[in-house]
């Protein structure tokens, strides 16, 4: 994608604010005082050592974990105890897990169907129809009628993807989503991905794949020990790294 | 000698049968019974074993059985066999213990419906299973107005109970009431809300901490106690609550095990799916924990339903009630054996039929590889 290509689909609607959070586990110090502004359109990739925070801080955006200090803001929601928001924004927040997480004991087609007739009370034949539509945008409709202990992981990982769009979510948030998968099975979940951004999907991306980040962020975090050490946009991050950490996680993760 | 070489392409040649010693029955046998020294003394010693028990029992129990007598000692004239006469002469008490004999109809059709309000519960592909879930809900309330009488049927008091008749009112009415109630107990007890957590918790340990029989005495005595005078309190009735507690409490139990076994990410990816507590639990986690539960689930029902039997303690005429009673007539005395036997069956064949439905269950929710 293009430079402009890439800066066509941002608005300047807020998506995601984040402002001064903290979070504890116990003792320790997880999140330190991230701020962080997500807006419509706008694709984010988080890179950063493993125990960096960087899967806690998305968690932290549908509330899977929660924040002890400071406030977030989705859609103008903010997250606190209300379960009521709390269902709220789930809702309109789509969740891809490094290890997938289907529903086992469900077909492809129910599980991508399951929240929208559960949760948006979507007759089930129309939920089928949208989920057949999005099994076909990730390319495995052929499996809509297996279970997801018969598929292979780039295709469970992409029937994931899938089930998240089929809630027709604002934003998508990628923890991880090919950390668990064999090599070559990696792109064709890449793939899909760069074609939901293409789409102007709104993404927030955990991931290593700096290639991926090359081609869709419109920035790139570092995180490091908890807090937001740099962000930038891709080509300026990755040619001018400017913190120190950054520098030298690059050069490890890029020697190869 | 001159051997046939018969030449063929590479990858092209024919499969050729195993050797005879490597397949069919031969195998088998060898593999089975003679594979090593130790296997064979085994098997020759299981062969007498056999040899010494199955002609002598086959004998008593059917070649040389009485079937039609009046009394033992006309069994007995007739040779040494197994004097099953008396289960022909008491099998209307051992079914219905002592329900009044012209109302033995409401009783059947009880039953029968039993089975039609089961099957669409255990069975996916039953013709009409919409409308017979229908029925299966309804089947409590028209149960217990055939068994016990009421809106222009004659009522039946519960002392009248008894039998095998007994122990399925008591084994169904346990099994059907606890798992609910043990799934509630089991989420409750992982609850983050205090009261309900602290609730669960010592419901369960304290019934399960505690013998049946201990409970069963307090229904039927120590309750008395307990409310207010005056009150009349179906000692059945009691006797039932009782069992349903005691096996929810334990089913609880297996239950958090394999609600424990769920991963993380399956609450997870429920919860980030916006499905609230109930819905998740409802469509996604209990589904899967149940099934982790089976072979367990089904050993809690099994054991409840063999259990039934305590309540001859507190007075009920189950099978083993009636069994008193009838070695307790002369005509029939010493006659334990039979009596026995046709009871064994009769649990054997019941708690059977459940273990293998659990394996059919297993087998059809396997969905993996």
């Amino acid at each position: 994608m293009s430079a402009q290509e890439k800066s066509m689909s941002v608005s300047d609607e807020m998506m995601i604010e984040m402002n001064g959070v903290h979070k504890w586990y116990g003792q320790f110090h997880v999140l330190k005082n991230i701020n962080l502004t997500v807006k419509r359109g706008e694709r984010i990739v988080i890179c950063g050592p493993s125990g960096s925070g960087k899967s806690t801080l998305i968690r932290c955006i549908n509330r899977l974990e929660e924040h002890q200090q400071g406030e977030i803001i989705v859609e103008g929601t903010e997250l606190t105890g209300n379960l009521k928001h709390i269902e709220q924004i789930r809702r309109e927040v789509g969740m891809v897990f490094q290890h997938f997480n289907l529903f086992p004991h469900l077909t492809v087609m129910e599980n991508c169907t399951l929240a929208p007739i559960w949760v948006r009370h979507m007759p089930k034949q129309e939920a089928e129809e949208v989920a057949m539509n999005y099994l076909r945008q990730v390319q495995i409709p052929e499996q809509a009628e297996k279970f997801p202990g018969q598929l292979s992981g780039g295709q469970q990982q992409r029937a994931a993807i899938a089930r998240s769009l089929c809630m027709r979510p604002k934003v998508m948030l990628f923890d991880e989503p090919t950390s668990a998968l064999d090599p070559e099975m990696i792109k064709e979940v890449l793939d899909i991905m760069i074609e939901l951004a293409r789409d102007g999907m709104t993404m927030i991306c955990v991931t290593h794949e700096m290639g991926f980040a090359k081609t869709v962020a419109n920035r790139v975090i570092f995180m490091d020990d908890g807090e937001i050490i740099e962000q930038n946009e891709p080509e300026e991050f990755f040619a001018n790294p400017k913190n120190e950490r950054t520098q030298l996680f690059l050069s490890q993760i890029l020697q190869h | 000698m001159k051997t046939v070489q018969q030449q063929y392409e590479v990858g092209r040649h024919p499969d050729l049968p195993p050797p005879l010693v490597e397949r069919g029955v031969v195998k088998w046998v060898r593999d089975n019974f003679f594979s090593d020294a130790t296997s064979i003394v085994l098997t020759a010693v299981a062969l007498y074993f056999l040899y010494k028990v199955v002609p002598p029992f086959v004998e008593w129990a059917f070649v040389d059985a009485v079937w039609n007598a009046d009394h033992r000692n006309e069994c007995r004239a007739r040779g040494e066999g197994a004097c099953w006469a008396v289960l022909r002469a008491r099998i209307a008490q051992f079914t219905y213990g002592y329900y009044p004999a012209h109302l033995y109809w409401r009783v059947n059709t009880a039953f029968v419906l039993l089975f039609v309000a089961l099957a669409p519960l255990l069975f996916e592909h039953v013709p009409g299973r919409r409308y017979l879930l229908w029925f299966s809900l309804a089947y409590p309330v028209l149960a217990f107005f055939l068994l016990w009488g009421g809106l222009g049927l004659e009522p039946v008091e519960s002392a009248k109970f008894g039998g095998f008749l007994l122990t399925i009112v008591i084994g169904v009415t346990g099994i059907v009431g606890s798992l609910p109630l043990g799934i509630l107990l089991a989420l409750g007890r992982r609850s983050r809300l205090l009261i309900v957590h602290t609730i669960s918790m010592v419901f369960i340990e304290f019934v399960r901490g505690v013998p049946l029989i201990t409970l069963l005495f307090i229904a039927s005595t120590l309750l008395n106690y307990f409310l207010p005078p005056g009150t009349y309190f179906d000692l059945l009735l009691r006797v039932l609550i009782m069992v349903t507690l005691f096996a929810s409490a334990y089913l609880a139990e297996v239950i958090r095990g394999g609600l424990a076994g769920i991963p993380k990410g399956q609450f997870e990816a429920a919860d980030s799916l916006g499905l609230g507590y109930w819905k998740s639990m409802r469509l996604i986690i209990l589904p899967q924990a149940l099934h982790i539960s089976i072979p367990n689930i089904v050993n809690t029902f099994i054991s409840l339903y063999k259990d039934t039997t305590l309540v001859v303690i507190v007075g009920l005429a189950d099978p083993l009630g009636i069994s008193r009673a009838t070695l307790a007539d002369s005509k029939w005395q010493g006659l334990s054996t039979e009596i026995y036997i046709a009871i064994a069956v009769f649990f054997f064949v019941s708690c059977f039929a459940m273990s293998r439905y659990s394996l059919y269950l297993e087998k059809k929710l396997h969905t993996g590889h």
